[in-house]
Protein backbone atom coordinates (compact mmCIF):
# COMPACT_ATOMS: atom_id res chain seq x y z
CA UNK A 1 0.00 0.00 0.00
CA UNK A 2 1.26 3.58 -0.78
CA UNK A 3 1.86 5.97 2.38
CA UNK A 4 -0.98 7.96 1.25
CA UNK A 5 -3.43 4.77 1.22
CA UNK A 6 -2.44 3.76 5.01
CA UNK A 7 -2.42 7.00 6.40
CA UNK A 8 -6.27 7.72 4.55
CA UNK A 9 -7.29 4.24 5.67
CA UNK A 10 -6.56 4.96 8.80
CA UNK A 11 -8.25 8.15 9.23
CA UNK A 12 -11.04 6.07 7.62
CA UNK A 13 -11.20 3.91 10.29
CA UNK A 14 -11.01 6.72 13.22
CA UNK A 15 -13.80 8.53 11.44
CA UNK A 16 -16.22 5.54 10.67
CA UNK A 17 -15.77 4.06 14.60
CA UNK A 18 -16.96 8.01 15.33
CA UNK A 19 -20.37 7.58 13.10
CA UNK A 20 -20.54 3.70 14.16
CA UNK A 21 -20.23 5.42 18.11
CA UNK A 22 -23.28 8.07 16.90
CA UNK A 23 -25.38 5.30 15.24
CA UNK A 24 -25.50 3.48 18.04
CA UNK A 25 -26.48 6.19 20.29
CA UNK A 26 -29.10 7.58 17.92
CA UNK A 27 -30.84 4.23 17.87
CA UNK A 28 -33.62 2.97 19.34
CA UNK A 29 -35.32 6.67 20.66
CA UNK A 30 -37.89 8.33 19.28
CA UNK A 31 -36.69 11.57 17.32
CA UNK A 32 -39.15 14.58 18.22
CA UNK A 33 -37.17 18.24 18.25
CA UNK A 34 -36.14 18.09 21.94
CA UNK A 35 -34.86 14.74 21.49
CA UNK A 36 -32.90 15.42 18.77
CA UNK A 37 -32.08 19.26 20.10
CA UNK A 38 -31.51 18.53 23.68
CA UNK A 39 -30.80 14.70 23.87
CA UNK A 40 -34.44 14.85 25.95
CA UNK A 41 -32.91 16.79 28.76
CA UNK A 42 -32.01 13.36 30.37
CA UNK A 43 -28.33 14.28 30.79
CA UNK A 44 -26.17 13.35 33.26
CA UNK A 45 -23.34 15.24 35.11
CA UNK A 46 -21.08 12.45 32.95
CA UNK A 47 -22.55 13.00 30.15
CA UNK A 48 -22.88 16.81 30.12
CA UNK A 49 -18.69 17.34 30.64
CA UNK A 50 -18.35 15.36 27.72
CA UNK A 51 -20.36 17.35 25.59
CA UNK A 52 -18.73 20.62 27.39
CA UNK A 53 -15.46 19.50 27.21
CA UNK A 54 -16.20 18.16 23.41
CA UNK A 55 -16.70 21.72 22.69
CA UNK A 56 -13.80 23.25 24.00
CA UNK A 57 -11.74 21.73 22.04
CA UNK A 58 -12.25 21.79 18.25
CA UNK A 59 -9.67 21.69 15.53
CA UNK A 60 -8.75 25.17 16.69
CA UNK A 61 -7.09 24.00 19.45
CA UNK A 62 -5.52 21.51 17.21
CA UNK A 63 -4.40 23.23 13.65
CA UNK A 64 -4.81 26.47 14.52
CA UNK A 65 -3.06 26.80 17.69
CA UNK A 66 -0.11 25.28 16.41
CA UNK A 67 -0.43 27.03 12.74
CA UNK A 68 -0.42 30.35 15.01
CA UNK A 69 2.23 29.43 16.81
CA UNK A 70 4.44 28.95 13.72
CA UNK A 71 3.41 31.66 12.07
CA UNK A 72 3.24 33.96 14.46
CA UNK A 73 4.59 32.73 17.19
CA UNK A 74 4.16 34.63 20.68
CA UNK A 75 0.90 35.92 19.86
CA UNK A 76 -0.95 32.36 19.95
CA UNK A 77 -0.06 32.51 24.03
CA UNK A 78 -3.53 34.37 24.05
CA UNK A 79 -5.01 30.91 23.48
CA UNK A 80 -3.64 29.36 26.85
CA UNK A 81 -4.57 32.54 28.93
CA UNK A 82 -8.08 33.20 27.16
CA UNK A 83 -9.49 29.44 28.02
CA UNK A 84 -8.52 29.75 31.48
CA UNK A 85 -9.61 33.01 32.10
CA UNK A 86 -13.11 32.04 30.59
CA UNK A 87 -13.81 28.98 33.20
CA UNK A 88 -12.41 31.88 36.14
CA UNK A 89 -15.68 34.45 34.57
CA UNK A 90 -17.86 31.11 34.34
CA UNK A 91 -17.77 30.74 38.26
CA UNK A 92 -19.42 34.12 37.91
CA UNK A 93 -21.68 34.03 36.00
CA UNK A 94 -22.75 30.32 35.08
CA UNK A 95 -24.63 29.43 38.98
CA UNK A 96 -27.10 32.29 38.07
CA UNK A 97 -27.92 31.66 34.92
CA UNK A 98 -28.34 28.20 35.68
CA UNK A 99 -30.32 29.43 38.88
CA UNK A 100 -32.99 31.76 36.86
CA UNK A 101 -32.95 29.42 34.37
CA UNK A 102 -34.45 26.88 36.84
CA UNK A 103 -36.82 29.55 38.11
CA UNK A 104 -38.45 30.46 34.81
CA UNK A 105 -37.60 27.62 32.48
CA UNK A 106 -35.72 28.41 30.15
CA UNK A 107 -34.21 26.18 27.82
CA UNK A 108 -31.71 28.57 25.29
CA UNK A 109 -30.09 31.75 25.80
CA UNK A 110 -32.96 33.64 23.72
CA UNK A 111 -35.64 32.20 26.67
CA UNK A 112 -33.23 34.44 28.67
CA UNK A 113 -33.00 37.64 27.11
CA UNK A 114 -37.11 37.57 26.37
CA UNK A 115 -37.70 36.50 30.05
CA UNK A 116 -35.09 39.38 31.19
CA UNK A 117 -36.58 42.17 28.62
CA UNK A 118 -39.80 40.92 27.48
CA UNK A 119 -39.15 41.77 23.93
CA UNK A 120 -39.20 39.49 21.03
CA UNK A 121 -36.88 41.12 18.42
CA UNK A 122 -34.02 41.58 21.03
CA UNK A 123 -34.61 38.18 21.52
CA UNK A 124 -34.62 37.45 17.60
CA UNK A 125 -31.57 39.85 17.07
CA UNK A 126 -29.35 37.49 19.83
CA UNK A 127 -30.37 34.64 17.42
CA UNK A 128 -29.17 36.33 14.25
CA UNK A 129 -25.74 37.25 15.26
CA UNK A 130 -25.53 34.31 17.41
CA UNK A 131 -25.87 31.82 13.78
CA UNK A 132 -23.79 34.68 11.78
CA UNK A 133 -21.27 33.87 14.50
CA UNK A 134 -21.05 29.98 14.24
CA UNK A 135 -20.60 30.71 10.40
CA UNK A 136 -16.77 31.19 10.89
CA UNK A 137 -16.47 28.98 13.55
CA UNK A 138 -18.18 26.10 11.37
CA UNK A 139 -16.08 27.14 8.31
CA UNK A 140 -13.11 26.46 10.58
CA UNK A 141 -13.85 22.89 10.87
CA UNK A 142 -14.13 22.59 7.51
CA UNK A 143 -11.09 24.05 6.94
CA UNK A 144 -9.52 22.12 9.25
CA UNK A 145 -10.89 19.07 7.91
CA UNK A 146 -10.18 19.36 3.86
CA UNK A 147 -6.27 20.48 5.45
CA UNK A 148 -6.69 17.13 7.29
CA UNK A 149 -7.55 14.91 4.14
CA UNK A 150 -5.05 16.76 1.89
CA UNK A 151 -1.57 16.33 3.95
CA UNK A 152 -2.52 12.73 4.94
CA UNK A 153 -3.15 12.02 1.07
CA UNK A 154 -0.09 13.17 0.14
CA UNK A 155 -1.53 16.21 -1.69
CA UNK A 156 -3.03 13.80 -3.83
CA UNK A 157 -6.77 14.27 -2.51
CA UNK A 158 -7.38 18.47 -2.90
CA UNK A 159 -8.31 20.70 -0.07
CA UNK A 160 -12.04 21.63 -2.01
CA UNK A 161 -13.53 17.83 -2.80
CA UNK A 162 -11.93 17.35 0.87
CA UNK A 163 -14.04 19.80 2.48
CA UNK A 164 -16.96 19.17 0.13
CA UNK A 165 -16.90 15.35 1.29
CA UNK A 166 -16.35 16.84 5.28
CA UNK A 167 -19.58 18.41 4.86
CA UNK A 168 -21.66 15.99 3.10
CA UNK A 169 -20.28 13.78 6.36
CA UNK A 170 -21.17 16.26 8.66
CA UNK A 171 -24.69 16.63 7.75
CA UNK A 172 -25.50 12.49 7.26
CA UNK A 173 -24.00 12.70 11.33
CA UNK A 174 -26.55 14.96 12.39
CA UNK A 175 -29.67 13.83 10.34
CA UNK A 176 -28.84 10.34 11.95
CA UNK A 177 -28.39 10.99 15.27
CA UNK A 178 -28.27 14.10 17.13
CA UNK A 179 -27.02 15.40 20.19
CA UNK A 180 -26.82 12.49 22.18
CA UNK A 181 -24.84 10.84 19.72
CA UNK A 182 -22.05 13.77 19.33
CA UNK A 183 -21.73 13.42 23.22
CA UNK A 184 -20.82 10.29 22.96
CA UNK A 185 -18.40 10.37 20.15
CA UNK A 186 -16.71 13.13 21.75
CA UNK A 187 -15.55 10.60 24.33
CA UNK A 188 -13.58 8.86 21.41
CA UNK A 189 -12.41 12.02 19.98
CA UNK A 190 -10.99 13.29 23.48
CA UNK A 191 -9.24 10.29 24.57
CA UNK A 192 -7.38 10.72 21.00
CA UNK A 193 -7.00 14.37 21.13
CA UNK A 194 -5.08 14.07 24.26
CA UNK A 195 -2.68 10.90 23.33
CA UNK A 196 -2.32 13.19 20.00
CA UNK A 197 -1.16 15.95 21.97
CA UNK A 198 0.85 14.62 24.05
CA UNK A 199 2.62 12.48 21.81
CA UNK A 200 3.60 14.25 19.36
CA UNK A 201 4.64 17.40 21.82
CA UNK A 202 6.82 15.00 23.51
CA UNK A 203 7.70 13.24 20.28
CA UNK A 204 8.31 15.91 17.84
CA UNK A 205 10.68 18.24 19.29
CA UNK A 206 12.45 15.18 20.55
CA UNK A 207 13.05 13.90 17.07
CA UNK A 208 14.31 16.97 15.13
CA UNK A 209 16.02 18.54 18.93
CA UNK A 210 16.55 15.54 21.39
CA UNK A 211 13.87 17.53 23.66
CA UNK A 212 11.45 20.47 24.40
CA UNK A 213 14.58 22.34 25.89
CA UNK A 214 16.76 22.03 23.37
CA UNK A 215 14.05 22.91 20.63
CA UNK A 216 13.57 26.06 22.39
CA UNK A 217 17.00 26.96 22.80
CA UNK A 218 17.92 26.61 19.56
CA UNK A 219 14.57 28.67 18.71
CA UNK A 220 15.41 31.47 21.17
CA UNK A 221 19.13 31.54 19.67
CA UNK A 222 17.94 31.53 15.91
CA UNK A 223 14.63 33.33 15.97
CA UNK A 224 14.49 35.19 19.31
CA UNK A 225 11.61 37.59 18.29
CA UNK A 226 9.48 34.82 17.26
CA UNK A 227 8.96 33.55 21.07
CA UNK A 228 8.09 36.77 22.16
CA UNK A 229 4.96 39.39 20.99
CA UNK A 230 4.38 40.45 18.46
CA UNK A 231 6.22 37.60 17.15
CA UNK A 232 6.08 37.55 13.59
CA UNK A 233 3.26 39.99 12.99
CA UNK A 234 3.32 44.02 13.04
CA UNK A 235 0.72 45.12 15.49
CA UNK A 236 -0.20 41.81 18.01
CA UNK A 237 1.56 42.98 20.79
CA UNK A 238 0.59 43.58 24.22
CA UNK A 239 -2.12 45.97 23.54
CA UNK A 240 -3.66 43.43 21.28
CA UNK A 241 -2.71 40.33 23.63
CA UNK A 242 -4.87 42.37 26.50
CA UNK A 243 -7.72 43.49 24.48
CA UNK A 244 -8.07 39.76 23.26
CA UNK A 245 -8.27 37.95 25.76
CA UNK A 246 -10.37 39.84 27.68
CA UNK A 247 -13.01 39.77 24.92
CA UNK A 248 -12.60 35.98 24.19
CA UNK A 249 -12.55 35.07 27.46
CA UNK A 250 -15.98 37.23 28.61
CA UNK A 251 -17.37 35.60 25.54
CA UNK A 252 -16.36 31.95 25.78
CA UNK A 253 -19.68 31.33 27.39
CA UNK A 254 -21.80 33.72 25.64
CA UNK A 255 -21.79 31.11 22.65
CA UNK A 256 -25.08 29.84 22.35
CA UNK A 257 -24.02 26.43 22.74
CA UNK A 258 -22.01 27.07 25.77
CA UNK A 259 -24.98 29.43 27.69
CA UNK A 260 -27.69 26.77 26.76
CA UNK A 261 -25.79 23.87 28.13
CA UNK A 262 -25.21 25.29 31.95
CA UNK A 263 -28.93 25.23 31.83
CA UNK A 264 -28.51 21.46 31.89
CA UNK A 265 -26.19 21.07 34.45
CA UNK A 266 -27.48 19.44 37.79
CA UNK A 267 -26.88 22.50 40.27
CA UNK A 268 -25.06 25.54 40.23
CA UNK A 269 -22.69 24.43 42.70
CA UNK A 270 -21.74 21.65 39.89
CA UNK A 271 -21.36 24.66 37.17
CA UNK A 272 -18.93 26.47 39.82
CA UNK A 273 -16.98 22.86 40.34
CA UNK A 274 -16.72 22.82 37.05
CA UNK A 275 -14.81 26.31 36.74
CA UNK A 276 -12.33 25.48 39.24
CA UNK A 277 -11.50 22.16 37.91
CA UNK A 278 -11.50 22.80 33.99
CA UNK A 279 -8.54 25.07 33.83
CA UNK A 280 -6.19 22.03 33.95
CA UNK A 281 -7.93 20.62 30.68
CA UNK A 282 -5.98 23.64 29.08
CA UNK A 283 -2.21 22.54 29.85
CA UNK A 284 -2.69 19.89 26.85
CA UNK A 285 -2.11 23.37 24.61
CA UNK A 286 0.96 24.02 25.69
CA UNK A 287 2.01 20.54 23.62
CA UNK A 288 0.36 21.95 20.67
CA UNK A 289 2.82 24.76 21.17
CA UNK A 290 5.32 22.87 20.92
CA UNK A 291 4.44 21.38 17.83
CA UNK A 292 4.20 24.25 16.02
CA UNK A 293 7.14 25.98 17.70
CA UNK A 294 9.47 23.05 16.34
CA UNK A 295 7.71 23.29 12.71
CA UNK A 296 9.15 26.70 12.62
CA UNK A 297 12.73 25.29 12.14
CA UNK A 298 12.28 22.02 10.82
CA UNK A 299 9.64 22.51 7.75
CA UNK A 300 10.05 26.27 7.43
CA UNK A 301 8.31 28.64 3.91
CA UNK A 302 4.98 26.76 4.44
CA UNK A 303 2.24 29.15 2.55
CA UNK A 304 -0.20 28.27 5.30
CA UNK A 305 0.74 28.25 9.18
CA UNK A 306 -2.23 25.94 9.47
CA UNK A 307 -0.65 23.40 7.74
CA UNK A 308 2.19 23.28 10.05
CA UNK A 309 1.39 20.19 12.61
CA UNK A 310 0.50 17.78 9.95
CA UNK A 311 3.22 18.19 7.43
CA UNK A 312 5.92 18.06 10.57
CA UNK A 313 4.13 15.17 12.02
CA UNK A 314 3.99 13.51 8.08
CA UNK A 315 8.07 14.57 8.23
CA UNK A 316 8.74 12.82 11.45
CA UNK A 317 6.36 9.43 11.58
CA UNK A 318 5.12 6.59 9.44
CA UNK A 319 1.78 6.89 7.72
CA UNK A 320 0.25 4.93 9.83
CA UNK A 321 0.80 7.55 12.86
CA UNK A 322 -0.02 10.46 10.19
CA UNK A 323 -3.33 8.74 10.03
CA UNK A 324 -4.04 8.21 13.50
CA UNK A 325 -3.02 11.99 13.80
CA UNK A 326 -5.57 13.04 11.16
CA UNK A 327 -8.00 11.21 12.21
CA UNK A 328 -8.16 12.33 15.96
CA UNK A 329 -7.86 15.97 14.34
CA UNK A 330 -11.10 14.68 11.71
CA UNK A 331 -13.21 14.18 14.57
CA UNK A 332 -11.93 17.33 16.40
CA UNK A 333 -13.39 19.09 13.72
CA UNK A 334 -16.85 17.28 13.39
CA UNK A 335 -17.78 17.03 17.13
CA UNK A 336 -17.94 20.31 17.52
CA UNK A 337 -18.85 21.37 14.22
CA UNK A 338 -22.11 19.03 14.30
CA UNK A 339 -22.71 20.76 17.99
CA UNK A 340 -22.69 24.08 15.85
CA UNK A 341 -24.84 23.14 13.21
CA UNK A 342 -27.46 21.73 15.20
CA UNK A 343 -27.57 24.25 17.84
CA UNK A 344 -27.59 27.16 15.15
CA UNK A 345 -30.45 25.42 13.14
CA UNK A 346 -32.28 24.86 16.32
CA UNK A 347 -31.82 28.68 17.19
CA UNK A 348 -33.34 29.37 13.69
CA UNK A 349 -35.98 27.25 13.97
CA UNK A 350 -37.69 27.72 17.13
CA UNK A 351 -36.24 30.90 18.47
CA UNK A 352 -36.34 33.17 15.64
CA UNK A 353 -38.31 31.95 12.94
CA UNK A 354 -41.34 30.47 15.28
CA UNK A 355 -41.90 33.74 17.22
CA UNK A 356 -41.43 36.36 14.17
CA UNK A 357 -42.94 34.94 11.44
CA UNK A 358 -45.17 31.74 12.08
CA UNK A 359 -46.12 31.75 15.79
CA UNK A 360 -48.82 28.97 14.37
CA UNK A 361 -46.07 26.05 13.32
CA UNK A 362 -46.07 23.17 15.23
CA UNK A 363 -43.06 21.50 16.76
CA UNK A 364 -42.76 19.05 13.64
CA UNK A 365 -42.92 21.69 10.97
CA UNK A 366 -40.13 23.29 13.72
CA UNK A 367 -38.37 20.05 13.59
CA UNK A 368 -38.48 20.17 9.63
CA UNK A 369 -37.37 23.52 9.55
CA UNK A 370 -34.36 22.78 11.43
CA UNK A 371 -33.41 20.20 9.14
CA UNK A 372 -33.82 22.23 6.42
CA UNK A 373 -31.22 25.22 8.19
CA UNK A 374 -28.98 22.27 8.72
CA UNK A 375 -28.05 21.85 4.91
CA UNK A 376 -28.40 25.25 4.38
CA UNK A 377 -25.72 26.21 7.12
CA UNK A 378 -23.13 23.54 5.74
CA UNK A 379 -23.44 24.90 2.28
CA UNK A 380 -22.96 28.34 3.18
CA UNK A 381 -19.77 27.75 5.59
CA UNK A 382 -18.68 25.28 2.68
CA UNK A 383 -19.02 28.01 -0.13
CA UNK A 384 -17.02 30.35 2.92
CA UNK A 385 -14.46 27.60 3.34
CA UNK A 386 -13.63 27.44 -0.24
CA UNK A 387 -13.72 31.19 -1.39
CA UNK A 388 -12.70 32.98 1.49
CA UNK A 389 -9.18 31.99 3.35
CA UNK A 390 -8.26 33.38 6.36
CA UNK A 391 -6.34 31.61 9.22
CA UNK A 392 -8.38 29.12 11.48
CA UNK A 393 -7.42 31.47 14.65
CA UNK A 394 -8.74 34.55 12.55
CA UNK A 395 -12.35 33.08 11.95
CA UNK A 396 -12.50 32.40 15.67
CA UNK A 397 -11.71 35.83 16.40
CA UNK A 398 -14.46 36.83 14.05
CA UNK A 399 -16.89 34.80 15.76
CA UNK A 400 -15.91 35.96 19.31
CA UNK A 401 -16.22 39.55 18.67
CA UNK A 402 -19.83 38.90 17.75
CA UNK A 403 -20.86 36.64 20.41
CA UNK A 404 -18.97 38.34 23.24
CA UNK A 405 -21.91 42.00 22.25
CA UNK A 406 -23.86 39.69 24.32
CA UNK A 407 -22.13 40.07 27.69
CA UNK A 408 -23.19 42.96 28.69
CA UNK A 409 -27.10 42.33 28.27
CA UNK A 410 -26.55 39.19 29.82
CA UNK A 411 -24.32 40.38 32.86
CA UNK A 412 -26.17 43.72 33.95
CA UNK A 413 -29.43 41.79 33.27
CA UNK A 414 -28.03 39.32 36.09
CA UNK A 415 -26.40 41.97 38.09
CA UNK A 416 -28.04 45.79 38.55
CA UNK A 417 -32.06 46.17 38.20
CA UNK A 418 -31.56 49.44 36.38
CA UNK A 419 -30.76 48.07 32.95
CA UNK A 420 -33.64 49.04 30.35
CA UNK A 421 -34.03 46.80 27.15
CA UNK A 422 -33.67 49.75 24.85
CA UNK A 423 -30.40 50.23 26.59
CA UNK A 424 -29.53 46.62 25.85
CA UNK A 425 -30.73 46.69 22.76
CA UNK A 426 -29.10 49.96 21.18
CA UNK A 427 -25.99 48.53 23.25
CA UNK A 428 -25.73 45.60 20.99
CA UNK A 429 -26.72 47.27 17.89
CA UNK A 430 -24.03 49.51 18.14
CA UNK A 431 -21.60 46.99 19.28
CA UNK A 432 -22.46 44.28 16.34
CA UNK A 433 -22.46 47.35 13.41
CA UNK A 434 -19.01 48.72 15.16
CA UNK A 435 -17.40 44.90 14.32
CA UNK A 436 -19.04 44.50 11.20
CA UNK A 437 -17.39 48.16 10.25
CA UNK A 438 -14.05 47.48 11.25
CA UNK A 439 -13.64 43.97 10.50
CA UNK A 440 -15.25 44.84 6.57
CA UNK A 441 -12.99 47.60 6.25
CA UNK A 442 -9.78 45.27 7.36
CA UNK A 443 -9.26 47.41 10.73
CA UNK A 444 -8.78 44.90 12.89
CA UNK A 445 -6.90 45.83 14.83
CA UNK A 446 -7.42 49.24 15.51
CA UNK A 447 -4.44 51.01 16.51
CA UNK A 448 -3.56 47.55 18.32
CA UNK A 449 -6.98 46.87 19.96
CA UNK A 450 -8.90 44.32 18.94
CA UNK A 451 -11.90 45.63 17.28
CA UNK A 452 -14.10 43.33 18.88
CA UNK A 453 -13.12 44.69 22.27
CA UNK A 454 -13.37 48.17 21.45
CA UNK A 455 -17.22 47.51 20.14
CA UNK A 456 -17.68 45.53 23.54
CA UNK A 457 -16.93 48.80 25.30
CA UNK A 458 -18.99 51.08 23.22
CA UNK A 459 -21.81 48.18 23.53
CA UNK A 460 -21.33 48.77 27.73
CA UNK A 461 -21.22 52.42 27.70
CA UNK A 462 -24.53 52.74 25.57
CA UNK A 463 -26.24 50.38 27.54
CA UNK A 464 -25.74 52.01 30.78
CA UNK A 465 -26.01 55.43 28.92
CA UNK A 466 -29.55 54.67 27.65
CA UNK A 467 -30.39 52.59 30.29
CA UNK A 468 -29.93 55.76 32.84
CA UNK A 469 -32.37 57.80 30.08
CA UNK A 470 -34.65 55.06 29.69
CA UNK A 471 -37.80 54.46 32.49
CA UNK A 472 -36.81 51.06 34.41
CA UNK A 473 -38.70 48.09 32.98
CA UNK A 474 -40.85 45.49 35.63
CA UNK A 475 -38.90 42.32 36.07
CA UNK A 476 -40.28 39.32 37.21
CA UNK A 477 -39.16 38.65 40.83
CA UNK B 1 -35.00 38.34 38.25
CA UNK B 2 -32.56 38.55 41.82
CA UNK B 3 -29.93 35.96 42.04
CA UNK B 4 -27.33 35.71 44.54
CA UNK B 5 -24.22 37.89 43.57
CA UNK B 6 -20.80 36.50 43.95
CA UNK B 7 -19.22 37.43 47.54
CA UNK B 8 -16.42 40.57 47.32
CA UNK B 9 -13.73 38.10 48.00
CA UNK B 10 -14.62 35.05 45.95
CA UNK B 11 -14.41 38.61 43.13
CA UNK B 12 -10.94 39.50 44.60
CA UNK B 13 -9.83 35.54 43.95
CA UNK B 14 -11.19 35.98 40.46
CA UNK B 15 -9.31 38.73 39.77
CA UNK B 16 -5.97 37.68 40.68
CA UNK B 17 -5.90 35.00 37.24
CA UNK B 18 -6.52 38.28 35.15
CA UNK B 19 -4.08 40.05 36.63
CA UNK B 20 -1.22 38.01 36.29
CA UNK B 21 -2.15 36.21 32.91
CA UNK B 22 -3.58 39.11 31.08
CA UNK B 23 -3.19 42.98 32.44
CA UNK B 24 0.79 42.46 33.56
CA UNK B 25 1.46 40.83 30.54
CA UNK B 26 4.35 43.30 29.61
CA UNK B 27 5.97 41.92 32.96
CA UNK B 28 6.47 38.53 32.45
CA UNK B 29 6.27 38.37 27.91
CA UNK B 30 10.20 37.33 27.86
CA UNK B 31 12.47 34.48 26.83
CA UNK B 32 14.87 34.57 29.76
CA UNK B 33 15.19 33.36 32.40
CA UNK B 34 13.71 29.86 30.73
CA UNK B 35 12.88 27.57 33.28
CA UNK B 36 12.31 23.80 32.72
CA UNK B 37 13.65 24.84 28.88
CA UNK B 38 10.66 26.86 28.63
CA UNK B 39 10.97 30.53 27.45
CA UNK B 40 9.56 32.60 30.40
CA UNK B 41 6.54 33.56 28.86
CA UNK B 42 5.14 30.30 28.21
CA UNK B 43 6.67 28.81 31.29
CA UNK B 44 4.61 31.97 33.43
CA UNK B 45 1.33 31.17 31.77
CA UNK B 46 1.59 27.24 32.25
CA UNK B 47 2.43 27.78 36.36
CA UNK B 48 -0.64 30.27 36.25
CA UNK B 49 -3.04 27.55 34.78
CA UNK B 50 -2.47 25.56 37.79
CA UNK B 51 -2.20 28.47 39.98
CA UNK B 52 -5.46 29.55 38.60
CA UNK B 53 -7.26 26.54 39.49
CA UNK B 54 -6.08 27.14 43.16
CA UNK B 55 -7.65 30.73 43.25
CA UNK B 56 -10.93 29.22 42.08
CA UNK B 57 -11.00 26.22 44.46
CA UNK B 58 -10.46 29.48 46.75
CA UNK B 59 -13.26 31.49 45.45
CA UNK B 60 -14.97 28.19 46.26
CA UNK B 61 -14.18 27.54 49.59
CA UNK B 62 -15.40 31.32 50.10
CA UNK B 63 -18.85 30.71 48.76
CA UNK B 64 -19.78 28.15 50.44
CA UNK B 65 -18.84 28.88 53.76
CA UNK B 66 -20.95 31.94 52.52
CA UNK B 67 -23.97 29.75 51.78
CA UNK B 68 -23.43 27.74 54.40
CA UNK B 69 -23.51 30.70 56.80
CA UNK B 70 -26.76 32.40 54.94
CA UNK B 71 -28.50 29.53 55.47
CA UNK B 72 -27.75 29.11 58.95
CA UNK B 73 -28.94 32.96 59.62
CA UNK B 74 -32.06 31.77 58.12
Amino acid sequence: MSPSAVSLATIFVIVAMGVAIGFLAGVHRKMDLEQWTVGGRGFGAVLMFLLMAGEVYTTFAFLGASGWAYSRGGPTLYIMAYLTLAYVVSFFILPQIWEVGRKYGMQTQSDFFTMRYGNKYLAGFVCVVGIASFIPYLQLQITGVGIIVSIASFDGIGRTPAMAISVVLLVAFVFASGVRAVAWVSVLKDVLMVLAAVSIGIGIPYIHFGGIGPMFAALAHSRPAHLTMPGATANLGHTWYISTVLLTSLGFYMWPHAFGAAFTAKSGDTLRRNAVVMPLYTITLAFIFFVGFTAVLVVPGLPNGDLSLLTIVRKSFPPWFLGVIGGAGALTAMVPASIFILTAATLFAKNLYRPIFAPAMTDDQVAKLARVMVVVLGLISLVLAIYKSATLVGLLLTGYAGVTQFFPGVVLGLYWRRVTMRGVFTGMIAGVATVIFLMLSHRDPLFGWSAGFLALCLNFLITALVSWLTPAIVVPE
Amino acid sequence: MRVKKPSVGALLLGLIPFVAMCLSVSLWDRIEPMIFGLPFNLFWLIAWIVLSSLCMWAAYRVEVARDRKDSGVQ
